[in-house]
């Protein structure tokens, strides 16, 4: 499946440099992964950082602006000079304020936007690169979390990384521009004053810290809780047909609501903290606003400063106020984006346990030869214990290998060893002499196909999902590989024929139709190795002896597996494998394990002979 | 195969056949398009979940108003320090007259926006986890039908997106009282301190209004599209976690990629057009701001000079433009979280809306726990479609204690008959009847409790394997579980788990064996400890060693229970008291194994196919057996 369209590969390979980038700078703090993001758009950046400063300059004049007008509108400047002259001055001021105005507010907006387009792009690029990696991501991996655990770091935790530019980074330089400078220039005016204006400024600042730790502990906390009620009411949906099936409702609403309870009481003290502190800091603003009214009022009856310069100071205060308040956001901001991503960057960081060798080549299929070599295999979950255990058997082009065994003696894990799903852990699986990890797993994957024991349906149509590996398929091709399966007259028979579209994991569809679906899905690939896992379980003999036979055809050119319970969908098998924890049992043809007398046997005399002791074979 | 590729493809692109979409196929936009700002009903809807913290929203709003008429008070208590206290010769009392006064005013603002700010925030926690909790609670009850057509990622965005959204919208409804009293506040002191000067600085509001409703349109058309691909892109990223292993069988990755890829694209441009939208306001409201402000210094400034106006009063209005815009500009962002609460409002009472179809008769009666167990069809007509009934006309009885199997090609309507035992769905025509009773006139609590059901796809919750035998029998003890989980044959591979019968599974039981689900529900099925017990190919992927040492260990469990089994290996079956075997949801013949292989139709045709090598079965009989069953 690929790519080869000129148009296409170039867009592609713009996107893999975004997953690339995303990926880059590994073991480095996490806040300077995503400053570095930022900065790989450094037209934009520096127009948001540009900006940022400009707009704080002319926020800054403002004050002073309309400072001087009042004093020019007391007369004070100009002392005793015609009222033509301070006309003309209030005049002038009203025009630089004016334009004061409008550039800040073309700069803020510039500021905004940049800023939001640096961390969209951020988000964009993070997007991808999660999507690339979850895709490539082992069975291993997958096997392990929670697909509710993985939703929420490519959505929740994504955004808390997206928001970092605009939110922390970009606001960091404007806050200290603001402050400082707004400092400077009250301090340079009055000393007494500005310090008195600035008063609330560490109060506010060490406040708003030791709250936003505590609130971006909770914060941590609420998340795992609503994970949880996430999680309950997920796999209520999900599983609603048991609910239903036990009466079950009632022991569901419970966990719900336990869950619920402990998410909300958290959810409660969170508000708590913020209110307590946004509160304290608004008191705190207005309080050293009443200390400036009260000494500067002073000072102008006493002559020492002017009206103006006291309305200066209280419209600074009012201008930083704002920027004030956001130090904590800024704050919340920066540890938002540190946990999350902690979590985003840990989840783009996890070394992928099936990849390509950095020698591997593609398959080259001469025999058609499938090989296992002393094969022993362990799940990463339990290292110790080993699922198989010593596997040896090949299987040349043409020939069908049947599989039986008690559940879990570890068929479905022989079988998904070949696609490389997971890695042996001792012996080697070899295909004509190739060891399957020294081939490219795209093109092992399109030579091994395995129709698996639970397949995954998607909610599409069922020509979309016959086509799900070859996309391009023509309409006549997903028709054939329906008819092999059986499945071309049922779905003739739908109102939308293969427009139909499945619900959500084939839920509208019986147990053998989901069965035959995947099956086709399957024959579509043409794959030089196919494994059916226990696939035809739900489907009755009669339809089950048309696919085998419809699949005669092909089955010459290809090593073809069977795992199955119903001896009769293998029976007719080059050779069987009886496997019982872990390990080949016994191998033969169908008449060889039935000379043998063994375990095969008994299996055959249960399913076959309608009254006898079997049992004591 | 390449080269077959590569043609194919080229003739492809020129039909524009699409690859399949990667992303949940099912997005549909029209759900996301946004509310009007203010629908009557949805609101009242919603108000329905305000209601029982009513007494904390009024004082909330008290609150408000209160913070608000201080936000007023204090530009007016610096203007009194002004013109009052700072008089060069002026009296000095009237400075500390009006110092104390700021000091109440803050002290009241500090009560005021901590009452305000504790009581919103914790009502909306509140009616946020209520609204999640009816809809949970109502989706325990809607029919199987509406929940076989509604993906579970499209309820849970309900469950958490669209409730989140109300959160934020009785948030800010809260707040947008402040804000627009805080507007009228400041209208209505402007004008008192000088209505000359405050007609003239209002003067600025026209132009405004004039830009937004050119803005409006636009910009909503923006944020609406925003929030579309925001959600095609979400869905298509939880399809990929969820379908990560076809994807990576089928080798889709690249595809998807791609895809993805377009769908990312569309999301950051329709993002940075929002953006867009949303900034283009700063620099307008910014002119304004300015050019009231100019007029103030101008039209204001001349008279103070004339001494026709107080310098305070001048100092007043440049403080109240400034906070003049605050609130029209949060007032533009609370329209946009409106509409997206009318939206997701809609969607939420969309959902507490879907009727529930099943539900108990007026008089239902609890189906007694010493109910003999028989089970009835009578003329049963279903379909889940009823254009396209998938059981038409069938009649059997399942006498008290039997053991009756139903077999049949597959989709001939098995799984379905069972869904009607426990009444998922109601019949078109006829009648189910369980102990005598028709399932329409029993309560489908005790219904429910009197049936075990082992379904065809074993699903598992994430929990400890002890968790899910026991289920919903909180009160079942660890021998029962025990003893069941050895009925089956599952007590060897649990004790093998590294924590028993305490391991954790994974999500839907992923790290064990199919098999071994199957077995871990059909213990599940025997605590449950129901009078009927129905299989549905409950031992389809265990072997049939098993499988009989199973069928030993329960002949006594089952002891006095009736039975209802499908199964497609009949060698499962054989044993059954009667065989009812259905095709194309008809019932075509029914008696037991042996009179049924006398009978020499479809169960025999089965029965010989399901052990003959099928190089020893004559063409035409495949044909034949396989005919009649494809057509399902
Ligand atoms: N939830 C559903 N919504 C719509 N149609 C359905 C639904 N479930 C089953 N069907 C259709 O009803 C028919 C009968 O399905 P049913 O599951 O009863 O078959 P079955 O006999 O159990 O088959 P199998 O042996 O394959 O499990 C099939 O054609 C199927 O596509
Ligand atoms: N993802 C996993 N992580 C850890 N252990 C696993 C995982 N999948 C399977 N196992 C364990 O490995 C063993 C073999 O499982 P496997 O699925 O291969 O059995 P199987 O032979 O296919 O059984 P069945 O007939 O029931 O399908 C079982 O004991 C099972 O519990
Ligand atoms: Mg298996
Ligand atoms: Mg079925």
């Amino acid at each position: 499946m690929t790519i080869e369209n000129s148009n296409g590969a170039r867009k592609l390979s713009a996107s893999l440099a975004h997953v690339h980038a995303a990926g880059w700078g590994k073991g480095l703090s996490i806040l300077t992964r995503i400053t570095v993001m930022a900065l790989r758009h450094p037209w934009q950046s520096a127009a948001a950082i540009g900006a940022t400063f400009i707009a704080s300059a002319f926020q800054l004049m403002i004050p002073q602006l309309l400072g001087r007008a009042v004093d020019e509108a007391q007369g004070i400047t100009n002392g005793g000079s015609a009222a033509a002259v301070a006309q003309d001055a209030l005049l002038a001021t009203a025009l630089l304020l004016l334009g004061a105005s409008i550039l800040r507010g073309l700069f803020t907006m510039v500021q905004n936007y940049y800023s939001e387009a640096v961390g969209h792009h951020i988000g964009y690029e993070l997007r991808l690169a999660c999507y690339e990696k979850i895709q490539r991501l082992s069975f291993s991996f997958h096997d392990g979390v929670h697909s509710g655990d993985l939703i929420t770091i490519v959505l929740l935790d994504l955004e808390g990384v997206r928001m970092y530019f605009s939110t922390a980074f970009v606001r960091l330089f404007f806050l200290s521009v603001l402050i400082g400078i707004g400092a400077y220039l009250m301090i340079s005016t009055d000393l007494v004053l500005g310090l008195l204006a600035l008063s609330f400024v560490p109060f506010v600042g060490w406040r708003s810290s030791v709250t936003q730790l505590r609130l971006r502990a909770t914060w941590l906390d609420l998340q795992e809780r609503l994970q949880v009620l996430t999680r309950v009411m997920e796999e209520n949906l999900g599983g609603i047909r048991v609910v239903r099936a036990f009466a079950a409702q009632d022991h569901e609403m419970d966990k719900f609501e336990a869950a619920s309870r402990n998410a909300l009481n958290l959810a409660h003290q969170r508000v708590g903290i913020r209110v307590a502190n946004t509160s304290a800091m608004t008191f705190s603003f207005f309080a050293a606003m009443g200390l400036v009214l009260w000494v500067g009022g002073g000072k102008v009856m006493s002559g020492e400063i002017t009206v103006g310069t006291l309305a200066s100071f209280l419209t600074f205060m009012t201008i930083l106020q704002m920027p004030v308040r956001q130090l904590g956001l800024m704050v919340n901001a920066f540890a938002r984006a540190s946990t999350c991503g902690a979590r985003l960057f840990g989840l783009l960081d996890l070394e992928i346990a099936v990849r390509d060798d950095e020698k591997a080549a593609d398959l080259t299929v001469t025999e058609g030869t499938l090989r296992f070599n002393n094969v022993s295999f362990a799940y990463p979950s339990a290292p110790e214990q080993n699922v198989l255990q010593d596997v040896n058997f090949e299987a040349r082009r043409g020939e069908t290998i049947g599989i039986v065994g008690p559940p879990g003696s570890g068929k479905s894990t022989l079988a998904h060893l070949i696609p490389r799903f997971y890695d042996v852990t001792g012996g080697s699986i070899t295909i004509d002499g190739q060891d399957i990890r020294k081939i490219r797993l795209k093109s092992l994957r399109r030579s091994v196909v395995v129709v698996q024991q639970d397949s995954f349906l998607f909610t599409t149509t069922i020509e979309n999902n016959i086509a799900y590996g070859d996309p391009w398929a023509k309409e006549q091709n997903i028709a054939r590989a329906s008819e092999s399966a059986q499945l071309h007259n049922y779905v003739l028979g739908l109102p939308s024929a293969y427009g139909t579209v499945v619900g959500e994991r084939g839920v509208s569809l019986s147990g053998g139709q989901r069965q035959r679906l995947s099956i086709a899905r399957a024959l579509m690939l043409k794959p030089t190795v196919m494994v059916f896992d226990d696939s035809t379980a739900a489907i009755d003999a009669g339809t089950e002896q048309r696919i085998r036979s419809a699949m005669r055809r092909y089955a010459s050119d290809r090593v073809t597996i069977i795992v199955a319970h119903r001896l009769s969908s293998l029976m007719h098998a080059d050779r069987i494998l009886f496997i019982e924890g872990g390990q080949i049992v016994e191998q033969g043809t169908h008449e060889e394990l039935l000379a043998m007398g063994g375990r095969y046997r008994a299996l055959y005399d249960l399913q076959i002979r309608p009254d006898d002791d079997a049992m004591s074979a | 195969m390449a080269e077959e590729l590569e043609t194919e493809r080229a003739d492809v692109r020129e039909d524009g056949r699409r690859p399949p979409r990667a992303v949940v196929g099912s997005h549909r936009i029209e759900e996301e398009i946004f509310g009007k700002v203010f629908d009557k009903n949805i609101v009242s809807r919603i108000w329905a979940f305000v209601d029982p913290y009513k007494t904390k929203v009024m004082w909330a709003v008290v609150a408000v108003l209160i913070f608000t008429a201080m936000q007023l008070l204090i530009p007016l208590i610096i203007r009194y320090a002004i013109d009052h206290g700072m008089q060069t010769g002026g009296n000095h009392s009237a400075l500390v007259y009006a110092i104390g006064a700021f000091l109440a005013a803050i002290s009241v603002n500090f009560a005021a926006s901590y009452a305000q700010e504790t009581l919103v925030g914790n009502v909306a926690e509140d009616v946020l986890f209520d609204i999640r909790k009816a809809m949970f609670s109502h989706l325990q009850r809607v029919s199987l039908s509406f929940m076989d057509k509604t993906e579970v990622g499209r309820l849970m965005s309900r469950l958490q997106g669209d409730v989140n959204s109300m959160q934020e919208f009785l948030e800010t409804s809260v707040l947008s009282v402040g804000d627009i009293t805080l507007l009228i506040g400041i209208v209505v002191v402007m004008l008192y301190l000088d209505f000359g000067l405050g007609l003239l600085t209002l003067s600025a509001l026209p132009v405004l209004f004039i830009v937004r409703i050119f803005w409006l349109p636009r910009a909503r058309k923006s944020f609406m599209a925003a929030h579309e691909t925001n959600s095609i892109t979400s869905g298509a990223l939880a399809e990929a976690i969820h379908g990560v292993r076809a994807v990576q069988s089928m080798n889709r990755q690249p595809v998807n990629f791609m895809l993805f890829d377009e769908k990312a694209g569309a999301n950051l441009r329709t993002h940075l057009t929002a953006a867009r939208y949303a900034q283009v306001m700063v620099p307008i409201v910014d002119t304004l701001t300015g050019i009231a402000m100019a007029l103030v210094i101008v039209v204001g400034g001349a008279r103070v000079l004339g001494r026709a106006l107080d310098v305070g009063v001048m100092v007043a209005f440049l403080f109240y433009i400034q906070r003049f815009f605050d609130p029209i500009r949060s007032l533009t962002l609370q329209y946009s979280v409106m509409q997206r609460a009318m939206a997701s409002g809609q969607r939420l009472t969309d959902v507490l809306d879907v009727k529930v179809d099943i539900k108990d008769a007026p008089n239902a009666k609890v189906l007694p726990a010493d109910m003999d167990g028989s089970v009835e069809f009578r003329d049963v007509v279903f379909g889940y479609n009823p254009k396209h009934p998938v059981l038409k006309n069938v009649s059997f009885k399942v006498n008290p204690g039997e053991t009756v199997a139903l077999v049949g090609p597959t989709g001939s309507g098995k799984s379905s008959c069972m869904s009607l035992i426990h009444r998922f769905y109601d019949v078109q025509q006829g009648q189910v009847l369980v102990g005598g009773h028709d399932v329409r006139d029993l309560t489908q609590d005790s219904l429910g409790r009197q049936i075990a059901m082992v379904l065809q796809e074993p699903f598992l919750f994430t929990g400890s394997v002890f968790e899910n035998i026991r289920y919903q029998r909180t009160d079942a003890t660890r021998e029962q579980v025990i003893e069941a989980a050895k009925a089956v044959g599952a007590h060897d591979f649990i004790m093998r788990l590294p924590d028993g019968y305490d391991s954790i599974l994974g999500q839907r039981g992923g790290n064990l064996s199919l098999g071994q689900r199957q077995l871990i529900s059909f213990a599940r099925a025997l605590v449950a400890d129901a009078k009927i017990l129905v299989l549905d190919e409950a031992t389809a992927n265990i072997d049939s060693y098993t499988e009989m040492l199973i069928q030993k260990a329960l002949v006594k469990l089952l002891e006095g229970r009736t039975g209802l089994v499908i199964a497609h290996r009949l060698a499962t079956i054989r044993e059954a008291d009667r065989i009812i075997v259905l095709q194309n949801g008809e019932l075509v013949e029914s008696g037991n194994h042996a009179e049924l292989m006398r009978n020499e139709k479809l169960y025999a045709k089965l029965y010989n196919l399901n052990y003959a090598s099928f190089d020893d079965i004559p063409d035409q009989l495949v044909e034949e057996a396989a005919s009649t069953s494809s057509r399902t």
